[in-house]
């Protein structure tokens, strides 16, 4: 299993016929995703990478039954494509694009809040379940199908954290990266939140950076509602206040959102932290191999129950793998 | 983007928001012109830098004759005012602002900016104006009021009275607050502006509320569709070196130790940067030169590293996903020939075509040391300076 997305996920790209839209299809494409069509307004009609090009993400849904949209429009624009993909029956979209203004984003936010659509992003690298599905700019080889969640602000520490899971054999359930900005769609909670109920995850990776309270709530969430492994980095112990470290969100105003507080606060939760991302890789390693020495007694009696109750199953897994994200067909929403 | 509290005066001015009349100055002749022609027997002369705390530290000077006021301009002008937000070096000052006093009965703090927490902007109020609103957080909290604004509905009258109340206004003053706020709301929003700050708003003897210091900070995602904004820039209250960074679109902010650091990605920047203290290093900068790292960026990027006269040694950390390590290799070994590097450079090339990108170097005859992963990097570049 995984998060969000998976092998029959199917995707359109929003700026589909933009140089990034087209560089970015084309690795996701390669990569195995189930990209079906994209849109760019006024090339309806079109063909593109193969695929079909259409005006407006109405017309994509409806030909397609696309469930997810990639964003690669340019930030002056950006905002609208998201509600735009928000108003026409994805159920998640991943914005890619870096620069968004703040008050575009506090529209959208409030916008999107309570439809029931899920955002991610943007200034993101996007999401990926390896070996199945990658929607966004990551690169795709360093990822090996496994059991680590992965949830980041930063692309390139999630690039390290996957690189160093998938070196050390744990490999990746499903990495998700939140993005940069102040005002995002998901946040560590919602994500956390997936990774908890997934089955195929065992121990999740949270990176984190100056700026904000939320590696603070996600601390007091993983508290209560996580009982698997959390490992987490903090990016930017060395970043003077006031100033803002490449990343819109990544800045220490007013003495809030410093790395030593969320330290503290994951700590005081339970957190297994690294003062050092190279560490990221190895401590999970560490607690998964203390995980699963514990849960090896246990298992017997564990592995068994399936079998006795395996009359009753067929018929509610069988159903599964339809649901929600995976049907191919037009939506029922409208 | 930050303005001048001048220029922010001007944007108040033209939302209604009633400011002290005032006039800025280059030179102390001028200055002593701007008091002749406001009038009035009292005027602050008040250096125009993009830092608080400059009354403190002797920024802002009251004067009650001309003399003073020339005196008063002429000690600011051409000098670098140090103020706790400015850093050591402090920022120049090339002009003064020159207002007429005011008689100040109350002083209230009033900013709007985004709360993260709930995604929408917020107004917050104090009734401890002329303080830091930090130093207010921290010490009497409960004297902070704070109303989050639905970006559908807008601010309301209702949210502008509950804080009004709370800061002890009556009368007409509670509409002439409702009236501020609001003006101040519709600025945020049309000008993009990250930071709205009047502290203080002032009530006068008279009652009436006056804003008598400004300050606006520009969304910098949102410059681009704010022209009449983007004009109000001042080049000389930057970094030299973030002003030459930004035209080479790299990301890039001075520390103030002796290890340069260059790397693809802001989280992996600033991490190297507490690989580096980590190590018992001190990082000399951030610096992201983004996902597309091109022979010319990489060069850039090189030759603003050194400029900087403190740095010893140089970490590369590039993590190559579409970005191939063997293009990163060759624009660095095409920098570090054509800038002439004197010092050690450190280099950690993970990712897409890695092996090649290190033989590259390897065969290139520059003395580069290649670290085979983060901490090797980290403690070879910290090991080089020692």
């Amino acid at each position: 299993m995984s998060i969000l997305v998976n092998r029959s996920t199917r995707i359109i790209c929003q700026g589909f016929t933009g140089k990034q839209g087209t560089f970015h299809s084309e690795q996701c494409l390669a990569y195995g995703t189930k990209l079906v069509g994209g849109v760019t307004p006024g090339r309806g009609g079109e063909k593109h990478l193969g695929l079909p090009v259409f005006d407006t993400v109405h017309d994509a849904v409806k030909a397609t039954g696309a469930t997810v949209s990639m964003i690669y429009v340019p930030a002056a624009y950006a905002a609208d494509s998201i509600l735009e993909a928000a108003d026409s029956g994805i159920e998640l979209v991943v914005c890619i694009t870096e620069g968004i203004p703040v008050n575009d984003m506090v529209r959208v936010k409030a916008a999107m809040a309570g439809t029931g659509v899920r955002l991610i992003g943007p200034n993101c690298p996007g999401i990926i379940t390896p070996e199945e599905c990658k929607i966004g700019i990551m690169p795709g080889f360093i990822h090996k199908k496994g059991a680590v969640g992965i949830v980041s602000r930063s692309g390139t520490l999630t690039y390290e954290t996957v690189f160093q899971t998938t070196n050390n054999g744990l490999g990746q359930s499903t990495c998700v990266g939140i993005g940069g900005d102040p005002v995002r769609g998901m946040n560590f909670i919602d994500v956390l939140e997936l990774f908890e109920r997934d089955g195929a995850t065992e121990g999740i990776c949270m990176v984190g950076e100056i700026g904000g309270s939320d590696e603070e709530a996600a601390a007091a969430y993983i508290k209560k509602h996580v009982s698997k492994p959390v490992v987490a980095y903090i990016a930017g112990v060395t970043a003077p206040p006031g100033k803002r470290m490449g990343h819109a969100g990544a800045v220490i105003a007013g003495g809030k959102g410093t790395a030593a507080d969320k330290f503290a606060a994951l700590e005081a939760a339970g957190v297994r932290t690294v003062k050092s991302p190279a560490e990221l890789g190895s401590a999970m390693l560490e607690q998964l191999k203390k995980r699963r020495a514990r849960k090896a007694p246990a298992r017997k009696p564990r592995a068994r129950k399936p079998t006795a109750r395996k009359p009753a199953r067929p018929a509610k897994p069988a159903r599964r793998p339809a649901r929600k994200r995976a049907a191919p067909k037009p939506r029922r929403k409208r | 983007m930050n303005l001048h509290e001048y220029q922010a005066k001007e944007v108040f001015r033209s939302y209604g928001i009633p400011v002290p009349n005032g006039q800025v100055a280059a030179s102390a002749e001028d200055a002593v012109a701007a008091a002749r022609a406001l009038g009035g027997t009292v005027w602050v002369v008040k250096a125009q830098v993009h830092a608080g705390g400059r009354g403190k530290a002797g920024g802002v000077k009251l004067a009650r004759d001309f003399d003073a006021v020339r005196a008063a301009a002429a000690g600011m002008l051409g000098q670098r005012l140090v103020t706790k937000q400015t850093g050591a070096e402090g920022l120049p000052v090339s002009q003064v602002y020159v207002e007429q006093g005011s008689k100040i009965a109350r002083e209230i703090y009033l900013s709007l900016t985004l709360n993260r927490e709930t995604s929408r902007i917020a107004v917050i109020a104090s009734a401890a104006g002329g303080m830091d609103i930090e130093e207010v957080a921290a010490k009497e909290p409960e004297k902070i009021v704070t109303a989050n604004v639905h970006p559908a509905a807008g601010l309301q009258p209702y949210q502008c009275r509950r804080l009004a109340f709370a800061l002890g206004f009556k009368g007409e003053q509670i509409g002439a607050f409702q009236k501020m706020a609001m003006a101040l709301y519709r600025l945020v929003l049309e000008k993009d502006a990250s930071l709205v700050e009047v502290n203080p708003l002032i009530v006068t003897d008279s009652g009436a509320l006056i804003a008598l210091d400004g300050k606006i900070n520009i969304d910098a995602n949102a410059v681009f569709r704010q022209p009449e904004m983007a004009k109000y820039r001042d080049p000389s209250q930057e970094d030299p070196r973030e002003r030459e960074a930004s035209e080479h679109d790299l990301n890039y902010v001075s520390l103030d130790g002796d290890i340069a650091c260059m790397v693809n990605g802001a989280g992996l920047a600033m991490a190297t940067m507490d690989l580096i203290k980590l190590h018992g290093g001190s990082p000399a900068n951030f610096l992201d030169v983004g996902g597309g790292a091109t022979a010319e960026r990489v060069t850039a990027a090189f030759n603003l590293i050194l400029s900087n006269p403190k740095v010893k040694a140089i970490l590369v950390n590039i993590f190559g996903g579409i970005v191939r390590c063997d293009l990163i290799a060759e624009g660095v070994i095409t920098a570090v020939r054509k800038v002439g590097v004197k010092v050690p450079v450190v280099v950690r090339l993970e990712g897409t075509n890695a092996s090649q990108a290190r033989e590259l170097l390897a065969n290139s005859g520059l003395k580069v040391i290649a670290a085979s992963d983060l901490t090797d990097a980290a403690r070879k570049v910290v090991g080089a300076v020692k």
